[in-house]
């Protein structure tokens, strides 16, 4: 079904027009309410009177992840804070993470745009979601849960992990829907046959996958492995969360919602718009947001948009998967890691900061695997086998506590990083994905 | 009396202690005790050579990290209950063994064993104090 019939089938001319409005009325409000984003205008040059329209977003400035952070915690938001309803808080580069807050309408919109996307994979009211995203400060969980919540199905929130449990819910309770990362849906496949199941009878349908990037072949496998059609969602935390758009049955690129989240696709060495049809850098401006609206937000990542209309009726354009980033960031099990957060750590361990590598690998059927390998020097190397590996420890644990995820840590010998023109390779991505 | 032991950080990869061994060797440095602890994807290699400084040199122009850290080598009685003995003396004085090996074999009465202690001076006399031979530095040159 579709969800909102009037917003996502609208004829493009028409949608322009609301477009307009909604991008005139949230420069202005972010103007007159956030003191960083009139500076960041005024310091462009462009006063609100002058934004007339849709086609006047490209004299708007760009806005970053380094603006969030710079503002941290609060400084980007538009809405006082006592308006704002819910926190949500992501990894940032370094040192501060990413902070977003929604008011009681974001929230709204937010289970609005989330009900789209549901809708859009092919769920029905009074179907059984059973969401396996994380819950808590990611936007993952409680983002799918006010959109299932939006769509009338009925929510058994297992929250990620614990797969034995997820997979007797499955088996009990028959969801028909489920929404998780695309690995962790391997991943439980390959438990389930563990444990005497076959995941090919389970009752999983559909499957509204995100979080990170996942390729057709990863499509292929988990669609015939669980017998269910698995379908891309997108979105990230800065935007919405989930929820800025999600594929329809034919799979054939996510339907963004545009007449809340408007995209472009820019060539980033440049900040034009890239050729059509040609790959570039997603950029998103949020039209109706109230808490913390962006306005020409950089995403980084890489995709082709599509503005034909779709087989399934919607007119909203739609944006291939992500092809990549345009930053050096790497997504290990849904979380964002950036190599200077390790940089970062290994600073903060003895005053350090010898070369290092992150290794990422996925093998087949298990969750993302990262080796954070550091060359030993002499400042941090001991005779004694248990203090090399306590400092192995303790990179780890410091780590863990920093990035959120389990990284396993290796000392190396001095120079076997392999260095390109002098500069060490930072980043081995492995994931054939 | 205490002697410079030489340690080497070593991945676990094919090759590595040869090029160390090798590396010594055309220089005509001479070893003397041997021993390589290793963990699952590293080892450390400790050595006590002839030429302490010039080795350390060398290996570090060959690109090896490297550390000097002070051991005690004592004389041990080749019988029975011989380093029990010093163990037990050790032990009494509740002096810490963070590690210890024996010396490459050489046609001697006596066994030479290398001790890595917390606290190398006070075990250097507390052992002296028990009449336990503790070799001097100009002795490993000369074994």
């Amino acid at each position: 079904m579709i969800w909102n019939e009037k917003m996502e089938c609208m004829e493009p001319a028409q949608m322009k027009d609301i477009q307009s409005g909604r991008l005139k009325e949230t420069v202005q409000y972010v103007y007159d309410h956030c003191p960083a984003y009139k500076k960041k205008l005024d310091d462009a040059g462009v006063r609100p009177a002058g934004i007339k329209g849709i086609d006047d977003i490209e004299q708007l400035p760009f806005t970053i992840k380094d603006d969030l952070r710079d503002n941290y915690p609060f400084g980007l938001f538009s809405s006082a804070l006592k308006d704002v309803s819910e926190i949500h808080v992501s990894s940032g580069t370094t040192g501060n993470p990413t902070v977003v807050g929604y008011t009681r309408d974001d929230l709204k919109l937010w289970s609005e745009v989330m009900a789209r996307a549901l809708a859009c994979a092919g769920a029905n009211p009074g179907d059984k979601i059973q969401i396996a995203y994380g819950y808590g400060l990611f936007t993952g969980g409680l983002g799918a849960h006010y959109g299932a919540l939006e769509l009338g199905l009925t929510i058994i929130p297992a929250s990620a992990g614990q797969t034995k449990r997820q997979l007797k819910l499955m088996t009990d309770f028959k969801p028909r829907i489920l929404a998780c990362t695309p690995s962790y849906a391997l991943y439980m496949a390959e438990e389930a046959k563990a444990m005497g199941i076959n995941p090919a009878q389970g009752s999983w349908k559909i499957g509204v996958f995100g979080a990170e990037p996942w390729s057709e072949s990863m499509r292929q496998e988990i669609e015939t492995t669980w017998q269910m059609l698995a379908t891309d969602i997108y979105g990230l935390s800065e935007i919405i969360g989930p929820g800025v758009a999600q594929e329809c049955p034919h799979k054939d690129g996510l339907h963004i919602f545009w007449d809340v989240f408007y995209p472009e696709v820019i060539n980033s060495k440049t900040g034009h718009a890239a050729q059509p049809g040609q790959d570039g850098e997603l950029v998103i401006t949020t039209l109706t947001k109230r808490a913390i609206p962006l306005l020409r937000y950089r995403t980084r990542d890489i995709v082709r948009i599509n503005y034909q209309k779709c087989r399934c009726g919607r007119t909203t354009p739609r944006i291939s998967k992500i092809k990549g980033r345009t930053d050096d960031m790497i997504i290990v099990r849904g979380i964002n890691v950036f190599p200077s957060q390790i940089e970062h750590v290994l600073l903060s361990i003895e005053g350090i900061q010898p070369h290092y590598q992150l290794i990422v690998d996925r093998k087949a059927g298990e969750l993302d695997e990262l080796e954070i390998h550091v060359e030993v020097e002499e400042k941090i190397f001991s005779d004694e086998i248990k203090q090399l590996r306590s400092l192995e420890e303790k990179i780890r644990k410091e780590i863990e506590s920093v990035l959120g995820v389990f990284a396993k840590v290796k000392l190396v010998e001095p120079k076997s990083i392999e260095r390109s023109e002098g500069k060490a390779k930072r980043v081995i991505d492995k994931r054939v994905i | 009396m205490r002697i410079n032991q030489i340690s080497v950080f070593l991945e676990n990869t094919k090759g590595r202690l040869f090029e160390v061994c090798s590396v010594l060797g055309q220089h005509k440095i001479n070893m003397r005790a041997l021993t390589i602890a290793e963990s699952q994807d590293f080892g450390v290699l400790r050595i006590v050579v002839d030429k302490p400084a010039e080795a350390v040199k060398i290996l570090k122009e060959n690109g090896f990290v490297t550390s000097l850290t002070d051991i005690v080598a004592v004389e041990v009685d080749d019988r029975p209950g011989g380093l029990a003995h010093i163990l037990e003396v050790l032990s009494k004085e509740d002096i810490n063994v963070e590690y210890m090996y024996g010396f490459v074999e050489k046609a001697l009465e006596k066994a030479l064993l290398v001790f890595r202690f917390d606290d190398p001076d006070r075990a250097i006399s507390t052992l002296t104090k028990n009449k336990i031979r503790v070799i001097k530095k100009e002795e490993i040159i000369n074994l």
